[in-house]
């Protein structure tokens, strides 16, 4: 397992976000995440990430553990130094890019790497200008992110994502923020790296993508995990009462 | 008195003045910095403090400041510190110059958007490399702006100094007006400040643009 997340819950002031929610990714697997907005897939994302405090459960990163329930029920999280390291496990892309404005598509690349991960400039340019490639922007290299369209941004925030060689990599809502015309370039993108056996877990009301690039498919509704299975299951014959009234508005 | 010499007397008062301008813009720049980072502290009594001092600050006259500063220590601790006419000058604007650019670096680094904080976070940078390498390049190009204003304030604002009779270039028009009873003074003194004025806007424009290159 890269990741497992035991028995998470989460509340936002009163309001129970997440419900006893486990679930865990294996090593090449692609984890599709679904469910009406409010359904708590984003801060599902946000807890795995450690941009959101758990109130109980565990996580759990390549059989390490991050967090863990103490004797009262609290999550009691590893140190400030260890949690750092553990981010090295997973990179996450945001519906809104958050690229790096004042740096060049090629320092957003590499600046963490060589400030963070302590590896050589040389590796680290070497490294990204494969990745810019392989997302078909190597010509952006010298531009700044304000020069590139939403679609070449978003790419340019899944290669410095991957720039980091995270173990797992997580996008939350990665096209929503796109014209339909720019989402399908992120798409391929991402389908290219479900080819190359990327792990990765991908909140998105992209119904189709979902269904055609993932192993496995949780439909989430108010905090907990209603359904789960592989595409076939979820979307060609739902168990679940709440996913086929969800799923229908999507045929429509 | 030719005008030659009045110029040149006021010349010297100029540089008294520009004095006081390096010196207060060199210290309160970095200290309104330290002094908008402890109004985030986590410390309610920390935080509470910065905002009394920002308050009466901003609440009160320089000019009262300046001679609270000056004569303070005398009346209220009976202190006599030698040639403590300048540093009390400085000192004067320091801490008034620096609660105004707190509150400009407060400003500028909340209109930075959270998701680069979180990007920054998720990509294993510490707080400080966060701040000093992602936050605050962005915080300086959009307050340059708000800091040009006062800035250019401030080279006026020197004038202030007449107030401890400090012989700076306002003080020095003042008296060569009275004795020579001419108007002139004035006149050069109001093109003297014009011209450091014009020159300080071109050096912050050209900073200013120096960080076009990204939006």
């Amino acid at each position: 397992m890269i990741l497992q997340m035991n028995n998470i819950r989460k509340q936002f002031d009163g309001l129970e976000v997440l419900k006893d929610i486990s679930f865990g990714v294996d090593s090449g697997e692609v984890v599709s995440i679904i469910g009406p907005s409010g359904s708590g897939k984003s801060t599902l994302l946000r807890c795995a990430t450690f941009l959101e405090t758990i109130d109980g459960g565990e996580i759990w990163y390549m059989g390490e553990a991050a967090a863990r329930t103490d004797a009262s029920g609290h999550a009691v999280y590893v140190g400030k130094n260890e949690l750092r390291r553990f981010r090295s496990y997973y990179g996450l892309v945001f519906q809104q890019f958050n690229l790096f404005p004042h740096y060049s598509i090629l320092r957003n690349l590499i600046d963490a790497p060589i400030e963070v991960q302590h590896r050589t400039r040389d590796e680290a340019t070497a490294t990204a200008m494969d990745l810019l490639r392989k997302m078909g922007i190597e010509d952006k290299a010298d531009a700044y992110p304000y020069q590139l369209s939403g679609g070449q941004q978003q790419r340019v925030a899944i290669a410095r994502a991957l720039a980091m060689k995270p173990e797992i990599l997580f996008f939350d809502e990665p096209t929503s923020a796109l014209d339909p015309e720019l989402t399908g370039e992120v798409l391929k993108v991402i389908r290219q790296l479900a080819d190359e056996n990327m792990t990765m877990v991908v909140v998105t009301h992209e119904m189709s993508f979902a269904r055609a690039v993932s192993n496995r498919v949780l439909f989430m509704d108010g905090g907990v995990i209603v359904e789960q299975g592989s595409p076939e299951e979820v979307f060609g014959n739902p168990q679940e009462e709440r996913t086929r009234r969800f799923l229908s508005v999507f045929e429509r | 008195m030719t005008l030659e010499t009045m110029i040149l007397t006021m010349s010297s008062g100029m540089i008294e003045a520009m004095k006081i301008f390096g010196l207060t813009v060199l210290g309160s720049l970095p200290l309104g910095m330290i002094v908008a980072l402890l109004k985030k502290s986590r410390f309610a009594i920390v935080r509470w403090f910065i905002s009394v001092y920002i308050s009466v600050i901003r609440g009160t006259p320089l000019m009262l400041q300046l001679l609270a500063w000056y004569f303070g220590p005398y009346y209220l601790f009976g202190m006599n510190i030698g040639n403590w006419r300048f540093p009390a000058l400085i000192v004067g604007f320091v801490v008034n110059y620096s609660a105004y650019f707190a509150e400009i670096y407060r400003g500028g680094i909340e209109s930075i958007p959270v998701g680069q904080y979180e990007a920054a976070e998720v990509l294993g940078y510490t707080p400080t490399q966060t701040f000093m390498r992602i936050i605050l390049p962005q915080v300086i190009k959009r307050i340059m702006p708000a800091v040009t204003n006062e800035v250019i304030t401030l080279v006026k604002d020197t004038s202030l100094a007449f107030s401890l009779a400090y012989a700076e270039i306002f003080s020095l028009a003042k008296q060569i007006s009275a004795s020579q009873a001419s108007f002139t003074p004035f006149i050069i003194a109001g093109i003297f400040y014009f011209v450091a004025n014009y020159v300080v806007a071109f050096i912050m424009k050209r900073i200013e643009k120096s960080m076009d290159y990204y939006k």
